[in-house]
């Protein structure tokens, strides 16, 4: 009997297999992967909607018309249009009717459709080439070319706020990201801590029995390491299915404008098992030596 | 398996020196004061004293738990003041130690356990498979390789301590009171074990409060009273053979 078990022997493992504690740092350790990870999802969604109205504000320019004296506001917006279809890099222009016009300044004017004599400025949609756009000063110059008084809104000032809103919630998330990553670095150092101190005898005899410090740290760098990506691919699977839900609530645009996930933005879940074993190796290997070192003398 | 210097013909070095060595732990009054004293390889002795009187203490210094607060100490002829710890797993690996409490891994067979040192050395497990299940055999426990040391009784978790300090054929056996926790038989049979591996060419230091043993064994003695070496027989030529 003892023969076949010499011969079938294969080496139990250098530590206890199971602890207590590992549950509840799994679990921990998957929320706060969960967290990152519907953190970049949504990073990535917002940055999509940033593009997205920053690009449709870019392609778009607003021609707002003054007509001048003996001229109506309809023959000046009309002018205006026709000068202006003429300017390179300009795909489709349109005089809006008075109506809409009128619709705009309601909010503050009230209904103005009575007061036939108010001078109501024409406004006039410029559609720009999305290969070649033209600029603000082509158009003005036009304009001017031919007389017409004009100011053309290009909507710069919202181009900018848009793309430093985009800015800023990029930062936000990766703030939030280093913040997640720190905050689980700093729970496997806990619990390697703790797993060191518990396992305080096994460290001794393994010193007795000749390893270094360095081979006992990696013994508790890969078991951290393997029990922080085990709960990544938790954390991970976990947001992509919520991340899923929301795509499907919100159909192809998704949830909201606010926030169009798609679904390529689940692969944005695929590094966090592998980057969660990586901050807790590094997190368990630097306080398991920081700790070994100081074992010696028992 | 013979490693006796005298039996290679190999020149003699003192397997471990103590030159004026002093210990203390951290600002408490020294433990160890002023130890002198040599081993040579091959030989046998005794370390005893009261309870306090730093037995353990000297055995931290030469299994390289613990560093001296004065003086030098020269383990297979190099100074391990003058080592880093760095270097210290190397000759921890030529060292045996075997202690009153077993210091088992609950975890692992008893298999595994007296190959832990071999697996930790890097060795392939088909080149000591056959050894340690020889060396089992050889601490009677043939039967229980697979059992797990809390299944173990006293007798049995001391013989296998000492199975996991010989597997690396160590030039130097310490144990600290290995009899504390047995039977009066058991001893007498783990002390045949100690001067078995004597007898193999192993450096054999064993710490106890046990007169009975070292009054049947008839090896010297180093005596230690309040930290200070008292009382030291004198250092000839290996002994050899058991007297229990």
């Amino acid at each position: 009997m003892s023969e076949t078990f010499t011969a079938r022997w294969r080496p139990a493992p250098f530590l206890p297999e199971a602890d207590s504690r590992d549950g509840a740092l799994v679990f921990v350790v998957a929320t706060l992967c969960l967290l990152a990870c519907l953190t970049a999802i949504t990073v990535l969604a917002a940055d999509r909607a940033a593009r997205g109205w920053t690009n449709e504000l870019k392609g778009q320019a607003t021609v707002i018309v003054r007509p001048k004296a003996g001229e109506t506001p309809d023959s000046a917006a009309a002018r205006a249009a026709e000068t202006l279809s003429g300017v390179p890099g300009v795909a489709e222009v349109r005089a809006l009717e008075k109506a809409k016009a009128e619709a705009l300044v309601a909010p503050w004017l009230g209904d103005v459709a009575d007061l036939g004599d108010l001078p109501v400025p024409r406004l006039v949609a410029v559609d720009l080439d999305p290969k070649a756009p033209a600029t603000a000063q082509a158009l003005d110059r036009a304009l001017k070319g031919q007389g017409i008084d004009a100011v053309v809104d290009d909507h710069s000032v919202w181009t900018k706020d848009i793309a430093r809103a985009g800015d800023l919630a990029r930062w936000i998330g990766l703030g939030v990201f280093a913040l997640i990553a720190a905050a689980a670095g700093a729970v496997v150092a806990f619990a390697t801590r703790a797993g060191l101190q518990a396992r305080h005898e096994v460290v001794e005899i393994l010193h007795l029995a000749g390893a270094d410090d360095m081979f006992i740290a990696r013994l508790f760098q890969l078991r951290f390491a393997r029990m922080a990506a085990v709960a990544g691919l938790f954390g991970a699977g976990g947001a992509a299915i919520m991340a899923g839900l929301l795509r499907l609530a919100g159909g192809g645009g998704g949830l909201t404008p606010v926030l169009p996930i798609a679904w390529t933005d689940l692969l944005a879940v695929l590094p966090c098992p592998l980057v969660a074993a990586l901050v807790a190796a590094v997190a368990a290997r630097l306080t398991a030596q920081g700790l070994i070192r100081g074992m010696v003398s028992t | 398996m013979s490693r006796n210097p005298q039996a290679a013909g190999a020149v003699l070095t003192d397997a471990l020196r103590f030159d004026d060595v002093s210990m203390r732990y951290g600002r408490a009054p020294e433990t160890l004061k002023d130890l002198t004293f040599s081993l040579a390889p091959g030989s046998f002795h005794f370390i005893t004293g009261a309870s306090g009187a730093g037995k353990s203490s000297l055995l931290k210094l030469i299994y390289l738990a613990a560093r001296p607060s004065k003086g030098l100490i020269h383990l297979f002829g190099q100074d391990v003041t003058a080592t880093p710890p760095a270097e210290y797993p190397v000759l921890r690996r030529r060292i045996g130690v075997v202690f009153q409490e077993f210091r088992l891994l609950d975890h692992m067979s008893a298999f595994d356990n007296v190959a832990l040192p071999l697996r930790i050395a890097g060795r392939k497990p088909d080149s000591y498979r056959q050894d340690v299940a020889e060396l089992l055999a050889w601490v009677g426990l043939r039967s229980r390789m697979q059992a797990l040391p809390p299944t173990l009784a006293g007798g049995e978790k001391q013989r296998l301590a000492i199975a996991r300090a010989v597997v690396n054929r160590p030039e130097i056996l310490l144990a600290d009171e290995p009899t504390g926790n047995v039977d009066q038989e058991m001893s007498l049979r783990i002390l045949r074990l100690f001067v078995e591996l004597n007898r193999l060419g192993t450096t054999v230091l064993i710490a106890t409060h046990d007169q009975d043993l070292v009054a049947r064994s008839g090896r010297p003695v180093l005596h230690l009273d309040e930290g200070r070496l008292t009382a030291v027989t004198p250092l000839s030529a290996p002994l050899r053979g058991p007297q229990p």
